[in-house]
């Protein structure tokens, strides 16, 4: 596993290089994927390749999915193996753990996760804590997916950040993929995983397209769980971020770039177990760091990062203090202008990084 | 075992060759009894009530066939049940358990009588009053003393307790009332998923029986035909709570609706083996779900921090053990049709109460988990990992 891991990273390493290149001019091998897309992908080659394999949920068969990500699995792989549940989140979540513990790998799909509050109990109590409490008897592969966080308009009671919620308990990994490979590589990874997986999908990434190197376009292309990517290097601050947001940093660093400002950008990819290193490695270099997350700001992602940040060596290279930037502390308004005033933005992103590195 | 096998195969000649008794060697004798083998009743018929049915046409049979052998099988269980139970009881006053412990004490037929109606390699989960199931599904007196006891020879190696302990096909023990439902029925979908002919037996309780999740399981199952066996024990009191002070509808053998539904004399432990029996064929002809009611009666409180008499009274309890108790029962049958001897059962009694106390020794003597193990088992399958512990320094490892 570990050689299989090195691998695939000397190999990303590798495809990364080429495609920077290829993007300055016209991409061969590669292709544009959605999000969506990369998320069918990866459910399909799963659901092929191992029986056990199953997707249950909301819509997910007949109307190809809420969302259209299980879009054409139904049709190829029939009422076995996508099933269409009623709308009783509690009941049917439970019963993909418990099908999960009698053998079989299911993908659960919460058709947004604060549907998934209905759920919570299967969700730790019967999932994350069972192979803990049994002492190794029992675990328990199942992959609780579908969108997270903050759509556009659908107020507060849809627009919930759960990030923080899961990734504080023992027994879960929480992921949180920001573009199409991160979509594919990773899911592919939570089905494969032994354990219960919350995987983070957000609705508004869902019809972004991205580069996707024929590599990652590969049946067997995994990203391991666990491991933070560097999406830009930079030598003036370090900005951590993980989904959406990550467009939003990358877009900021363009913008400072021109005021010169190089901002190194990591994509967590892996909400828990986090990726503290990678973080603490940035900051050793850079010497300041800035947290960005569509989540509400007390008990978060970002204040979980400062914490670590302060226990581990990378605080005494602070040359300030860890900020974060994240949702305004209040639930989703409708009106557009409200909305849009209640997330961050890039101009957030570079009014905080500039005050950070007092400039 | 021995004993038992040679008071079984001199039952056996016996009852082939009458005159035969002669030929039994002295060494093969049950010391204690003066009676030859010839004497005991092979196996004997017994009426067993009627059960109330639910969207049924007919039954389980009204009479049930009684082997020596399994009733001498189905003793034993009961009684080990009993005396650990009340062992648990006795190590949870001397503070030597701790926590929870909900104990099975009087509802011993329910859980024989479901074993004996199922296979081996069906599967089933129950809620937090579980040691009983632990015993039945395959787990060792011993590893269920020692879980109670938190030790490292428990059968979750002292890191469960009461509510987590898991066999192979028994998947707890579960702590969140209501929640094994769904659980259960996700088994019973992987059963029928996986082609086995295989079933899930799901229980939970009076009290949640009025949980939402139920009936949103009952839907499913239902609508998909899983081959699953809702089974409510109904021991009359959820917690200090009465069933109708709690329920709008007692009959739960109904509250299925759509699922068809027996109402179970849990206190005979022929009736709810013949009832499993009838719902097994039931879910194994791809029928779909059924559920089963059984009528029974919990000695002690809800838990050990439960006196059980501010809600009922002591005469009821009394009248309980005095008129219904399930092992009493099974005795009765037994004797009065001469499928054993008192002395017989008083020797299964002895044996059951030295292997009780043997666990029970094991189970105070056995050291607690070390604490390397604190950390372990978060993960299956995976390379190690760390945890922190209760301060940064503190850095714990896990493995899988």
């Amino acid at each position: 596993m570990a050689s299989l891991v090195s691998a695939l990273r000397s190999a990303r390493s590798a495809v990364s290089v080429v495609v920077r290149r290829e993007l300055h001019g016209t991409p061969r091998a590669s292709m544009q994927v959605t999000v969506r897309d990369a998320l069918n992908q990866a459910m399909d080659e799963e659901l092929e390749r191992d029986e056990r394999v199953f997707l249950l949920g909301e819509e997910v068969a007949q109307y190809d999915g809420a969302y259209k990500v299980s879009r054409g699995l139904w049709k190829k792989y029939g009422d076995k193996r996508i099933i269409d549940t009623p709308i009783t989140e509690m009941g049917f979540a439970g019963i993909a753990v418990g099908a999960a513990m009698a053998g079989l790998r299911p993908i659960c799909e919460f058709m947004t996760f604060n549907f998934s509050m209905q759920a919570i109990d299967q969700v730790i109590n019967s999932a994350a804590k069972t192979y803990y409490m049994s002492a190794g008897l029992q675990p328990v592969p199942v992959v609780f997916r579908g969108p997270n966080g903050a759509s556009a308009g659908v107020a507060a009671q849809h627009s919930q950040c759960f990030a923080a919620w899961y990734a504080h308990c023992p027994g879960l990994k929480v992921v949180s993929p920001w573009n199409s490979e991160d979509a594919k590589g990773l899911l592919k990874s939570a089905i494969r995983d032994d354990n219960p997986v919350v995987f983070l999908e957000n609705e508004l990434m869902y019809g972004v397209p991205f580069e996707m190197s024929e590599e990652a376009l590969s049946k067997d292309f995994l990203i391991p769980i666990g491991k933070a990517k560097i999406e830009r290097q930079g030598n003036h601050i370090t900005l951590v971020s993980h989904s959406r947001y990550v467009s939003h940093c990358l877009d900021a660093a363009a913008i400072l770039a021109k005021e010169g400002v190089e901002c190194e950008v990591i994509n967590l990819r892996t909400i828990r177990p986090m990726d503290v290193e990678t973080i603490e490695t940035s900051v050793m270099k850079t010497n300041h760091l800035v947290t960005v997350e569509g989540g509400w700001p007390q008990f978060g992602i970002g204040a979980e990062i400062c914490a670590r940040i302060m226990e581990g060596t990378a605080f005494n290279y602070l040359d300030a203090p860890v900020t974060r930037v994240t949702g305004v502390d209040i639930p989703m308004p409708y009106a557009k202008i409200l909305e849009d005033h209640s997330l961050p933005q890039i101009k957030d992103i570079i009014f905080t990084v500039k005050k950070t590195l007092n400039i | 075992m021995r004993k038992m096998l040679t008071i079984i195969s001199g039952a056996l000649r016996g009852a082939a060759a009458r005159n035969g008794a002669q030929a039994v060697s002295e060494g093969t004798r049950v010391v204690v009894s003066s009676r030859t083998y010839a004497d005991f009743t092979p196996q004997a018929t017994f009426d067993i009530k009627k059960c109330d049915l639910h969207r049924l046409e007919e039954g389980p049979p009204q009479q049930a066939l009684l082997t020596r052998e399994e009733g001498l099988s189905y003793y034993r269980t009961m009684q080990t049940v009993r005396r650990m139970e009340l062992k648990a009881d006795q190590l949870y006053k001397q503070k030597i358990i701790r926590g929870f412990c909900h104990l099975y004490d009087g509802q011993e037929a329910c859980a024989v009588g479901i074993e004996t109606g199922i296979n081996r390699t069906d599967h089933l989960i129950t809620a937090y009053r579980a040691h009983g199931y632990t015993l039945t599904r395959g787990g060792t007196v011993r590893e269920i003393m020692a879980e109670l006891t938190g030790r490292r020879g428990g059968i979750a190696k002292g890191k469960g307790g009461s509510m987590h302990m898991y066999t192979k096909n028994f998947y707890g023990g579960n702590g969140i009332v209501g929640a094994q439902v769904p659980l259960g029925a996700g088994v019973a979908l992987a059963c029928k998923y996986q082609g086995r002919n295989e079933l899930c037996v799901t229980l939970y309780g009076d009290g949640a029986a009025n949980q939402g999740q139920i009936f949103e399981t009952y839907n499913m199952a239902a609508l998909w035909k899983l081959p699953c066996i809702f089974i409510c024990e109904n021991n009359k009191y959820g917690m200090g709570t009465s069933v109708e002070r709690a329920a709008a509808s007692t009959d739960y053998y109904k509250r299925g609706d759509f699922i068809p539904g027996i109402r179970v004399d849990g206190m005979d432990v022929l009736c709810v083996r013949e009832a499993t029996k009838f719902a097994a064929e039931h879910c194994r002809a791809g029928k779909g779900p059924i559920l089963m009611e059984l009528q029974t009666y919990r000695y002690h409180g809800h838990s050990m921090s439960d006196p059980g008499v501010s809600y009922r009274t002591r005469e009821e309890i009394q009248e309980v053990r005095s008129k219904s108790d399930p092992i009493s029962m099974l005795k009765e049958r037994m004797l009065s049709t001469n499928m054993a001897s008192v002395d017989e059962l008083k020797e299964i009694d002895v044996e059951v109460r030295k292997e009780i106390e043997d666990a029970a020794q094991f189970a105070t003597t056995d050291p607690e988990p070390p604490l390397e193990e604190l950390c372990n088992h978060i993960f299956y399958n995976d390379p190690p990992i760390e945890v922190r512990g209760t301060n940064p320094w503190s850095k714990l490892k896990s493995v899988s």
